[in-house]
């Protein structure tokens, strides 16, 4: 190929990779508005903060050791080799010479991967929202983003284990969502549910959100960076068979947030009898996490039902979870843990490529290694300092008692008439 | 002199002010309260969980008025607020002691 021709296209997908990575940077911004709209307005300041921190944390800790760890020369296809910080980028000649084998930015794709560790993380945060210290959360923070998510992210996109067996994860319902998913469930079995949400007879008590319009607009902030998500894992766009398949992509994920959203909506409305606002939202993200294990081979048609599936399986896993008494404000782990498993075995319509057997190994070894890691991580903080804050601090906001400070401290209006 | 506090039920509050303005009422204190009645609270779902909204919301108003205009003031209330169903809220009358006029110093029947 002429040598202009690779480095435009080295350039271009290069592009595309940074642009893709801001669209799902942004779903941190996504997280946060939705989390913050469905916790009580005496929990704001508080998940705010972890929302923020935590996207932070998760981008130093990749950077010192985690990328390395999920994309550096591994020890064996079990076992990730250890190094630390960013190495170099591709010089002019390496390009050329490669006749177009590499081509984008080495940096373009840490800035790529990171963005996914943060939304991992972010999975979390909305879990254990209302009830565990500030500071807990963020030290296993620290430990899920340097460590526990690269490792089994090497396993299938580094070049482990995974991806010997044929695990097949185009974009991460298992790796990203699922993963994120079982670390929350670990944590909620150690936290334990918020005060108020069971009455004394078992009864299950409903909590609702302060703000419904910043949940909604969280929504759709996620649905819109669900497009670098999926639509940035096809890795290139330069030509015109992935240019194809990158607006295969972004049509596929586009039609399962909806077909997620109306099933959920109209699910929620045979169930409880009125139109769940939330829950059709939790049906949306459903849909997205539903098609994210494949979003290139389903024609739309398929995509839509596969969102759809998830869509109703999200109901059903809210108010199921809800009765085993494990408490998750947001709907986390039914999102991206149930519907994640969800949408690795999707693969399986649509992807001839993919055995059964491949996507159970990696659900399994997945939700297995970073559940039990995450509940070790989690059993040592509540050991040495402790995850849930006090009945007392509960009851008054973690506002106050974690950041000092209210989300709308103004009673009065301070307009001078 | 009469104090007369209405709780009546928000969506009323747009007749119920027109209907005083008509009755020559010049002042009114409005107060967005919650509370409960006859009425009772009712039960919601929320992600398929039963909460319970025991107080319900209401409009508090508190008019003072001169006594010869007691009567047809809480006419005016009773005609603009009444919807005929549970729920559509009390008027209280107290007699007032005093009334003084922040800017003047005026006293009672003049501050009113």
């Amino acid at each position: 190929m002429e040598s202009t021709i690779i480095e435009v296209q080295y350039a271009l997908d290069t592009f595309y990779f940074l642009m893709c990575a801001v669209l799902v940077m942004w779903m941190a911004a996504g997280f946060t508005m939705l989390e913050s709209g469905l916790v009580r307005a005496r929990n704001t300041v508080e998940i705010l903060t972890k929302n923020v921190a935590l996207y932070s944390i998760a981008c130093l800790m990749y950077m010192i050791i985690g990328y390395n760890l999920m994309y550096g020369d591994g020890v064996n296809l079990y076992i990730p080799g250890i190094s630390f910080f960013l190495g170099g980028d591709n010089t002019v000649e390496e390009v050329l010479a490669s006749d177009g084998d590499i081509y984008y930015s080495n940096l373009s794709d840490f800035m790529f991967q990171v963005v996914f560790v943060a939304t991992a993380m972010s999975i979390v945060s909305g879990a254990v929202a209302e009830r565990m210290k500030l500071w807990a959360f963020l030290g296993f923070a620290v430990v899920l983003t340097g460590v526990i998510y690269p490792i089994q992210g090497y396993w299938s996109w580094g070049g482990g284990f995974l991806s010997e067996i044929g695990y097949s994860d185009y974009a991460g319902s298992g790796i990203v969502h699922l993963a994120g998913a079982a670390a929350a469930l670990a944590g909620v079995l150690l936290l334990g549910p918020r005060k108020g949400k069971y009455g004394p007879d078992g009864k299950i008590n409903g909590i609702p959100g302060s703000n419904l319009p910043l949940a909604t607009l969280g929504m759709f902030i996620l649905w819109m960076g669900w497009f670098g998500f999926n639509g940035g894992s096809e890795l290139m766009v330069s030509n015109v068979n992935s240019a194809n398949n990158v607006a295969k992509v972004f049509v596929n994920t586009n039609l399962a947030a909806a077909g997620g959203l109306v099933a959920a909506l109209l699910l929620g409305r045979l169930m409880f009898g009125k139109a769940d606002l939330t829950m059709a939202l939790n049906g949306a993200l459903a849909g997205l996490v539903s098609i994210t294990a494949e979003p290139l081979a389903p024609a739309p048609l398929l995509s839509a039902v596969i969102g759809a599936l998830g869509g109703i399986i999200v109901v059903f896993s809210i108010v199921g979870l809800d009765r085993l008494k494990i408490d998750d404000p947001v709907g986390a782990i039914s999102v991206h843990g149930v519907v994640g498993v969800w949408g690795v075995l999707a693969v399986l319509l649509s992807n001839d490529e993919a055995t059964l057997g491949g996507q159970l190994a990696g659900l399994a070894a997945i939700f297995l290694f970073v559940f039990v890691t995450s509940l070790i991580v989690w059993a040592v903080l509540k050991a040495a300092v402790g995850i849930r804050v006090s009945e007392e601090e509960e009851f008054s906001g973690l506002d106050m008692g974690e950041c000092g400070m209210e989300a709308y401290p103004e009673f009065l209006s301070t307009r001078a008439d | 002199m009469k104090q007369i506090t209405a709780i009546i039920k928000p969506y009323r509050l747009d007749d119920v002010r027109s209907a005083l303005e008509q009755a020559g009422v010049q002042g009114l204190t409005i107060t967005e309260v919650k509370g409960y009645g006859r009425q009772k609270g009712h039960t919601e779902l929320y992600r398929g969980a039963e909460y319970k909204v025991d107080a319900l919301p209401k409009v508090k108003l508190e008019v003072a008025v001169k006594d010869d205009e007691l009567e047809m003031v809480t006419d005016a209330i009773l005609a603009s607020a009444r919807s005929g169903k549970v729920g559509d809220g009390k008027i209280f009358v107290t007699a007032l002691e005093r009334v003084i006029r922040i800017r003047t110093g005026e006293v009672d029947e003049a501050a009113l």
